[in-house]
């Protein structure tokens, strides 16, 4: 198999998902690029619910914040279906809401269930879904909004930030009217009962429209005028040029290479407006969907370019998930994975809490003298640990070449660890570290596997490990 | 400029979400604060009289006593023209000083830049929390940004200090400047060469220090305790920085409460972090920021309140002329911004050309980008 099929197809598999161990990286190259994106593009079910449950029988259905973050991180781990887990965290990322306000643990899974459930199909789909998402629904205080007494807040996110975006191409996408008018369409869109559900308990919520409190008159919306309700308004937001363009700069900024923070998109144009071009294209081509949008972004020349591999940096799930996966570190169910879930939350990355409801400030803003701190820690302590599975898979095929001068034992680790392309100071500077013990043999097992665990944690030390 | 026996500090604590002004500090015997808060207005008889005119919310006892003690300027109908009223972009703005364009330097960034020209101190600016606010940030100057500090370091996980030292020593050299290996690539290696001098500094703060005082358990408190605790290791650490959580103040809802007890924490904090700094005889120097990207609507919408645009801002010190800054917007309607809102009539950038004219001794022209008229909060 040629190195550079291994190389494309690990660069989908870290994209397209959380990436993949050794092996199975070498077993989707095998069966061919094309093959794999199909099969990333048709999610075949996620991970062993019942399994789960019964190990853990406190996770159903739980309340907690920290067991619905847990749950996340497994599934991100362990699903087969790793796209639309990645999709899940994708729309997570934009349709921010959190549990400082929400309060449930429950509603926040629910709301990433929905993500997963529609995160890859129609996206007037998923934003009637989004609305009629309890916790989105009160997060964004639409659950406060009344014929009689408006709360924008949902009408002004759900166009800023959830569908339009503030502009394109220079010009304003929306005005102040049309954030009223959007706000007053979505009147009534309620949950019920009552939160909180107290005294008795939890319970989850349920969306309710409520017609009595639904602003029935006639409304102006983008330039249309009609009775609007919130599914109208929501079929407007979709025949929008500026929705095709707000999606396929996201799709591109998550998934291809990070684009400017999103409040510059206005007047900055996109990266590579041909690539955004396509993906709007196909955005209205499919009838907004999500699916048809990703499979014209894997199969696309713009995607598998080199030049955009390692060009991304790494936001702390995909660190965190990532890393256990080429570890082969929480691969079943066992212990610790409360302590490994808040390890995201440790380098700027609070999962089901974004800081704001327009997300985490993403590419190098992942990174600061603290982020990068935390990141370098973990990563190093779990690629440097030689007991755990994935590791020991990894030293094993190195030993596999017999005795390695101190060169051959930096670019075998590289070739393992991604294969990871890093510059030639930072090559040079490993080499050097590892001429210090000099060559390195395989017949003395112990010796070699702490002298590659130790070449493993300096490579997760290094800048380039940062980026996917 | 102020003169103080040691380097003057800026601590700043930034209320995320949009922090009610309206209901901060609040305008006594107004009939038209009944008329727009019916739900949320504060009784009169409860409100902390501050002046003839305006009073704190009843939370707010322990700011009082700054006050009284002429140590709180008050900012009142603070804000800038063209309100945003988007968190992110409002934040932006008070970060970059940049209402039109999107900024991408902070203003305290350039300040630190100013301070410390070639790096040489890489904590001359340190954060506590997740993620650097965009006022930190500018190009080479290294921002520590501090998620605990008790556990601060690098390849901490590495056994025995022979090894960890040379690990970090690959690891300087491997960080060493990059060239032309892009523009991000630059960056990490930047930062990851200032992560590793400030770590072995920073980690020996939480050691050096004692204190008799107790910080409330919740990250406001225990960031202005690692506040106090970098301050007292002196570091040269001149600009000191956190965050309170989770757009904690975005009170679209249920917002009696809720703001009660931010406010609580906030104003027993306060109280606390200067006890702490008089404590260790440490005070004389520090001033502390406190502001938030916009106020409120004026009309309350039953449970709480919209995001709106003037709001209030206050500075504590013992350097610090106490008063009123600006004037308290009238909430007639007809002078009552578009939407709903209170009128702003003080820049922020005038307050922040303040504190870096008369606290830190600079020219604030090209920091806040413009010349605004200034406040003269300094004793």
């Amino acid at each position: 198999m040629a190195d550079q099929d291994i190389a494309l197809v690990a660069h989908l598999l870290r994209r397209a998902g959380f990436g993949a161990s050794r092996d199975d990286i070498e077993a989707a190259a095998a069966k061919g690029y094309d093959t794999v994106v199909q099969e990333l593009l048709n999610p075949s079910g996620g991970v062993d619910e019942d399994l789960l449950m019964r190990y853990n029988p406190s996770y159903h259905e739980a309340a907690a914040i920290e067991v619905n973050t847990q749950l996340w991180l497994y599934r991100m781990v362990n699903s087969p279906s790793q796209l639309q887990e990645k999709v899940a965290l994708f729309w997570h990322m934009i349709f921010c809401a959190g549990h400082s306000k929400i309060d449930s643990g429950q509603e926040m899974g629910i709301m990433v269930n929905m993500f997963r459930d529609h995160g890859m199909g129609s996206f007037r789909d998923l934003l009637v879904g989004l609305s009629t998402n309890p916790g989105m629904m009160y997060y964004l205080d639409n659950t406060e909004s009344h014929k009689a007494n408006l709360n924008e807040n949902y009408g002004r996110e759900l166009l800023e930030l959830f569908s339009l975006g503030v502009g394109m191409d220079e010009s304003f996408n929306y005005s102040e009217d049309d954030v009223k008018v959007c706000a007053r369409a979505f009147t009534g869109w309620n949950v019920a009962p009552s939160y909180p559900p107290f005294p008795h308990g939890r319970s989850p919520w349920n969306f309710r429209f409520d017609p009595a409190d639904h602003d029935h008159t006639e409304k102006t919306f983008l330039g249309e005028t009609g009775p609007w309700n919130g599914d109208d308004i929501i079929d407007i937001i979709c025949r929008q040029p500026a929705t095709a363009r707000f999606l396929a700069r996201h799709l591109y900024n998550f998934f291809v290479a990070d684009e400017p923070q999103i409040p510059a998109w206005r007047l900055t144009p996109p990266r590579d407006i041909e690539a955004i071009k396509a993906l709007e294209k196909t955005y209205f081509e499919s009838n907004y969907n999500i699916g048809a949008m990703l499979e014209t972004l894997f199969t696309s020349e713009f995607f598998k370019d080199e030049a955009v591999r390692y060009a991304k940096v790494k936001n702390p799930a995909e660190m965190v998930a990532g890393l256990l996966r080429m570890v082969g570190e929480h691969r079943d169910i066992r212990p610790g994975l409360f302590e490994i879930s808040q390890e995201p939350k440790y380098m700027g990355m609070d999962l089901l809490n974004p800081p704001t409801v327009e997300g985490w400030h993403t590419g190098r803003e992942w990174i600061d003298s603290g982020t990068l701190v935390e990141r370098i820690n973990f990563a190093a302590d779990l690629l440097g640990n030689t007991d755990l599975p994935g590791v020991r898979s990894l030293v094993s095929r190195l030993q596999a070449q017999g005795d390695l001068t101190p060169e051959q034992l930096v670019d075998g680790c590289l070739d393992l660890t991604g294969p990871l392309v890093v510059t030639g100071d930072t090559h040079a500077q490993l080499v050097a570290h590892a001429q210090g013990e000099g060559a390195v043999s395989a017949a003395d097992g112990a010796n070699f596997t702490r002298r590659a665990g130790e070449m493993f944690q300096m490579i997760a030390a290094t800048a380039e490990f940062q980026f996917e | 400029m102020v003169s103080t026996a040691k380097d003057p500090v800026l601590a700043v604590l930034s209320l995320s979400g949009g922090n009610d002004g309206l209901n901060t500090v609040i305008p006594l015997n107004s009939s038209l604060y009944r008329d727009f808060r019916p739900t949320l207005g504060v009784p009169e008889d409860q409100i902390i009289p501050i002046t003839d005119e305006l009073g704190f919310h009843p939370t707010m006892a322990p700011l009082k006593k700054f006050w009284d003690a002429g140590q709180l300027a008050i900012f009142v109908g603070i804000g800038y023209p063209t309100p945003s009223y988007s968190h992110f972009r409002s934040m932006d703005i008070w970060h970059t000083c940049e209402p039109e364009i999107i900024g991408t330097e902070g203003w305290l960034g350039r300040a630190t830049k100013l301070m410390d020209p070639n790096a040489e101190n890489v904590l001359t600016a340190v954060n506590f929390g997740r993620g650097l606010p965009r006022a930190l940030v500018m190009d080479g100057v290294p921002v520590a940004s501090v998620g605990n500090l008790e556990t601060y370091g690098l390849l901490t996980g590495i056994d025995g200090e022979d090894q960890r030292n040379s690990a970090l020593d690959v690891f300087g050299r491997m960080y060493a400047p990059a060239i032309g290996s892009g523009a991000v690539m630059d960056y990490i290696h930047s930062t990851g060469t200032d992560a590793l001098k400030g770590a072995d500094i920073l980690a020996t703060a939480p050691d050096k220090y004692t204190s008799n005082v107790e910080y409330s358990g919740t990250v406001v408190g225990q960031y202005m305790r690692n506040i106090v605790q970098t301050h007292l290791a002196e570091f040269g650490t001149r600009v000191l920085y956190t965050t309170s959580p989770y757009n904690g103040f975005d009170s679209h809802a249920n917002q009696a409460q809720a703001n009660a007890g931010l406010w609580t924490d906030v104003s027993n904090t306060v109280e606390t972090f200067f006890t702490d700094l008089r404590d260790h005889n440490a005070s004389d120097n520090v001033t502390l920021l406190l502001f938030s990207e916009f106020g409120r609507r004026v009309a309350d919408n039953g449970s709480g309140t919209d995001h709106g645009a003037a709001g209030v801002a206050f500075a504590v010190g013992e350097h610090v002329k106490g008063g009123i800054y600006g004037t308290y917007p009238s909430l007639e309607p007809s002078e009552q911004e578009f939407g709903g809102n209170l009128k702003f009539n003080l820049d922020f950038r005038s307050v922040y050309s303040t504190i870096l004219e008369d606290w830190f001794g600079m020219e604030p022209e090209p920091i806040v980008n413009g010349n605004f008229e200034r406040v003269k909060f300094f004793n």
